[in-house]
Order: C-alpha cells, then sequence, then structure tokens
C-alpha cells in the first residue's frame, strides 16, 4: 500500500528548510509509520529536491512523525526559481511512498 | 469598545472566566468575509489579522521609499472598513500586523477610516521598533541561516525587521486599546498578547506563555485549522469549503482553550486538522523560538469536545530566546520567466527541444546569469525525479532565470515567444513577465538594541 492509505500530510517552509508532517489517519498505525517512514526513506523518496540532511522528531501523543528537510527549497522562497516555491507540493508527493506492512 | 477594560494582573480572580480569540485573517490577501462573520457572531473579546509573510516587509518599504504615508497593507481598508462596524458594536478588540513598514501611518488611515464610518470613540496604537535597519547599518554580525555577514549585501539593503514579542502590544492595551497594529512582531506573539493582558501572565511564567503560543500557532493561518489546506477528495472529504469559516479559540487562565469556529460557516474543526496545524511550519517540537518563549509542542493533546470543537491540552515552555530575529531584505536581481504549451503526441519531445533551443540562445547571457531553470510544467516542474511515468497530453515549457540585468530578464521571456515561429511545431499559449527579487536573509539582535514604542490616534 502506499502511505495516503494511512497517514496524511502537510508542508511547511521556512528559508531553505521544509517541513513535512506525517500523521496516521488511526493512531494505531503510528508504529507502523514510524517503522517505515524513515528520514532516509523520505530523503530517497524526495530524490535530488532535497539537498540537505532530513531530521525526524516523534510526536506518539499525535500519531505524528515531524520531518525537517534542510536546503529543500531552492535557497527558499525569496529566491526560489521553483514553480512551488514555498514546497507546498512535497508532503502531496510523500504520500505515494510505499509502505510494507498490515494497517490496524 | 472604549477606554480602558480589563487590565493585566487579573490570575486568580476568577479562574473560569475565558477570552475569546479569533483569526481574520492568515495572509495579506486572505479572504475578508469570514472575519465580518467572526465579528458580527463569534462573542469575541479579540480578532486577530496575521497579513505579514516573510518577505511582504521589504516590499512594504519599497512603497514607503516612494510615498511617504504608505507602506501599509494594501487591504487595510477594505478589510478594516467591512469589519470595524461589528467589532465596535461587539466590543471586539482588534490586533493586526498590517501595520508593515508603517504603522503609524496605518494607525492614522484606520483613524480616517473610523470616522468616515461615524465609529467612535476608539484608541487605536501603533507598535512602532521593529525597523533595525539603522542598527544594521552600524554594526555588522553574522547571518543565521547563511554563510557570510548582512554586510556582503550593504549595497543592496532594503529592510531590517527584528521580530517583536507580546509585551508592546500588552502594554498597548493595558493603555486601553481598542485597536493595535503592529509592523513585524511574530504571528503568535499577536495572539499570545491578548491572553497575557487578560489574564494578567507573569513574563517569566514559561508554561502558560508557552501554551498562549500553542494557541497562537494554531490560529494563526486562519483557515488553515478549519478545513483549508486540507481537502483530499475522497481521502479527507471537506463540507463547504467555498464559504470556510474561521477559527476562534476560547481561551482559559491556565493557557488550554477550545478551537471551534462560528456554527453555519464551512469546513470543519477536527483532530486531524488540528494536528496538521500544530505541525505546520515546525521543526523540533520541543524547541519553538519566539521572542516570548521556547514553547514546547511536544506534548500537545487534542480531544474532541464536540461537533468543530477541539480541546488542546499541554503544551509549556522555557526561557525566552536571548536575542531577537530580524528578518534582512535586499534586492538580488531580477527574474525572467517565459512558459508556452505543447500538446498531442510527441509533446514532451517538443518540449524539451524547445528547453534546449532556449537554453542554447541564452548562453550568450552567460555572464548575467545567475540561476537557470528550464522544465516541463505536467512532467517535472514539481516533481524533479518523475521517471516512468506515462507521457502526459500536453505540457508546458517553463524557463525561469534569475538575472543580474532587468534587461537579461526580460530577454528570458522573449526568448520563449520567439519559440512561436522559431521553435517546434504547435507551440501555443507564450505568456512572460520579469519582476525584482526581493531576497530575504536572517540574523539575530540584542535586546537592548531595539526600542519598541507607542504612537495613538484617538478618534472622538
Amino acid at each position: 500500500m502506499i502511505l495516503r492509505e494511512i497517514a496524511h500530510t502537510r508542508s511547511g517552509d521556512k528559508g531553505d528548510t521544509s517541513n513535512i508532517s506525517v500523521i496516521a489517519f488511526d493512531p494505531a498505525d503510528y508504529e507502523l509509520l514510524r517503522r517505515e517512514v524513515t528520514g532516509a526513506r523520505v530523503k530517497v523518496a524526495l530524490g535530488s529536491m532535497v539537498q540537505g540532511d532530513v531530521e525526524r522528531y516523534e510526536l506518539p501523543q499525535l500519531g505524528a512523525l515531524n520531518f525537517v528537510l534542510h536546503r529543500a527549497l531552492a535557497g527558499g522562497v525569496t529566491r526560489s526559481l521553483a514553480l512551488d516555491m514555498h514546497g507546498k507540493c512535497l508532503g502531496s508527493l510523500l504520500l505515494s511512498l510505499e509502505i510494507e506492512g498490515r494497517r490496524r | 469598545m472604549t477606554g480602558v477594560k480589563t487590565g493585566g494582573g487579573l490570575a486568580g480572580q476568577d479562574s473560569t472566566r475565558k477570552v475569546r480569540i479569533g483569526c481574520g485573517a492568515g495572509f495579506s490577501g486572505d479572504r475578508i468575509d469570514p472575519a465580518v462573520i467572526l465579528a458580527e457572531k463569534g462573542e469575541l473579546n479579540y480578532l486577530v489579522f496575521e497579513c505579514l509573510a516573510e518577505r511582504t516587509i521589504a516590499m512594504a518599504v519599497r512603497s514607503r521609499l516612494k510615498q511617504e504615508d504608505a507602506g501599509y497593507d494594501p487591504l487595510l481598508v477594505e478589510r478594516l472598513g467591512a469589519v470595524l462596524p461589528a467589532a465596535v458594536r461587539n466590543d471586539v478588540r482588534i490586533v493586526s500586523n498590517m501595520g508593515a513598514a508603517n504603522p503609524v501611518a496605518a494607525a492614522r488611515r484606520t483613524a480616517e477610516l473610523a470616522r468616515h464610518l461615524g465609529l467612535g470613540p476608539l484608541k487605536i496604537a501603533a507598535v512602532t521598533g521593529d525597523d533595525v535597519l539603522p542598527q544594521l547599518r552600524a554594526k555588522d554580525r553574522p547571518l543565521l541561516d547563511a554563510a557570510g555577514t548582512v554586510w556582503q549585501w550593504s549595497g543592496d539593503l532594503i529592510s531590517a525587521n527584528a521580530y517583536l514579542g507580546a509585551e508592546p502590544i500588552v502594554e498597548a492595551l493595558a493603555a486601553g486599546a481598542d485597536i493595535v497594529i503592529t509592523g513585524r512582531a511574530a504571528d503568535p506573539s499577536l495572539f499570545l498578547a491578548p491572553l497575557v493582558h487578560e489574564f494578567g501572565w507573569a513574563w517569566d511564567d514559561w508554561a502558560r506563555l508557552g501554551r498562549g503560543t500553542v494557541i497562537g500557532h494554531l490560529l494563526e493561518c486562519a483557515g488553515q485549522i478549519t478545513g483549508g489546506y486540507f481537502a483530499d477528495p475522497g481521502v479527507k472529504d471537506v463540507e463547504g469549503l467555498a464559504k470556510l469559516g474561521f477559527p476562534l479559540a476560547e481561551a482559559d487562565s491556565d493557557g488550554g482553550a477550545v478551537l471551534t469556529k462560528v456554527a453555519g460557516t464551512g469546513g470543519e474543526i477536527t483532530l486531524a486538522t488540528c494536528k496538521e496545524q500544530l505541525l505546520y511550519e515546525l521543526h523540533d517540537p520541543a524547541r519553538y523560538l519566539t521572542p516570548d518563549v521556547v514553547a514546547d509542542f511536544s506534548t500537545v493533546r487534542f480531544e474532541a469536545a464536540g461537533p468543530d470543537k477541539i480541546a488542546v491540552f499541554g503544551g509549556s515552555g522555557s526561557t525566552r530566546p536571548e536575542k531577537l530575529k530580524v528578518s534582512v531584505g535586499y534586492r538580488e536581481g531580477f527574474v525572467g520567466e517565459g512558459q508556452i504549451s505543447y500538446a498531442g503526441p510527441g509533446a514532451v519531445e517538443r518540449g524539451r527541444l524547445a528547453l534546449a533551443i532556449v537554453k542554447e540562445r541564452l548562453a550568450r547571457l552567460d555572464k548575467d546569469i545567475l540561476d537557470l531553470r528550464l522544465e516541463l510544467i505536467g512532467l517535472d516542474s514539481i516533481d524533479g525525479n518523475a521517471k516512468g511515468a506515462p507521457p502526459p497530453r500536453e505540457v508546458r515549457v517553463r524557463v525561469a532565470a534569475r538575472m543580474r540585468s532587468h534587461e537579461g530578464a526580460a530577454l528570458v521571456g522573449r526568448e520563449v515567444e520567439a519559440l512561436y515561429t522559431n521553435g517546434p511545431a504547435g507551440g501555443g499559449g507564450a505568456t512572460q513577465c520579469t519582476k525584482p527579487v526581493i531576497a530575504v536573509v536572517s540574523t539575530l539582535i540584542d535586546r537592548a538594541e531595539i526600542h519598541p514604542a507607542i504612537h495613538w490616534e484617538l478618534v472622538a
């Protein structure tokens, strides 16, 4: 299955740093998210768009993960030539990530 | 809506008292109707408008340079003109950063507007002191988010604004302001200030300041917590988006709150919309830095409390950052852009040929080019890694370049337009534009170097 089946995302920007929250629809799927959606996998999934490191923060009480993507916005909204200069679409792209496992 | 109402120092007087704060705008171009509904039916004590993006203030400074009494939010009159009658009638105090680069002129214009509408008496406060360009010109300092120092842009500096906190806003409210207009202030501080004022929270009560900041952060993007920026048909359906309502929080003296919206408006407030908004533009959840506090979002929880009602619990904070963040705007050349479409079989190949042609023709401007981007909208403009996807029926060529000169930037769009008769078959719908680049970087400033002050405009 793909991530979209068990979680929703929202993207935000600050300077050249993007963040993507990944939130389980059902908190019971949080452990599956935690296991499957690692910082390394997020970096691979977004490929060359993310030039820097990816950090992951865990929010078990929300059933959510927060990814911080460094150097991911082509210099930041004020300088970027990207069509989506805020990286607003990054979270939606991540929803196609393949997830191994069974939802609760 | 006149005179001094509840002052500070009320903590403990009535622990069950609630303060209702609405958010009437989440960005400068936001819809106006939802704020009117909030002022009319929200039973609010405060209505806050967050209208100042990172770069907006640099653009506003440029307007002010051209015209002394300009530089505030271009929709100020339209927005407050629509909202003020109901706000005054219902005793709703207003806080906004619509002052942008000229809070004093914004306050003066608001006073004129109130007189024109026959509203009053009103006390309007403008908060100044965020403009720190003189301080930065006097002393260089390192950049926060890039290598180098502020002075590397010294010839091109446009603006420098420190993020002020809740303190000067609270001072204005304590002095009886009905309307407080700021320039650059941290977004959550606009919401925290009424809570500090109403509940008399101490400036070192980090836990409550942290929870108040959580409330501000949840509200500050207006429709983004009521179902805007959320709908995904079939997966996350939202009813009534066309008449999306804006949020309000009913906060208590401990910094807890219930988030809701006016009954009958579109959208929804659910656990899911609240979680998305809590984590929006967040980095380390345990360390959300504002001028008022280092807020800790990592322990925030939500509980459903009824239809479109979510209770927020938890959250905390620790000692505020020693220094304040400064947003520095500077000129960095010009952007030129051109687009043209190709459709039908072979659309992608013709689009790629078009990009190659423009790239070769622009090579003569090599020394002028700071950055160049060539892509096909519909194929790889958003997702730079879309390999192996089925070819789309249509693509749109997009060439964008950041150039040193305006002339060079203008040539980018002209070369794309020239594809009509000098490029692949069937190019259609060419468009072009140029614009100056106002880039923004950040630095830090000592609190001792800034001097917030309040300017008053009184309407009899």
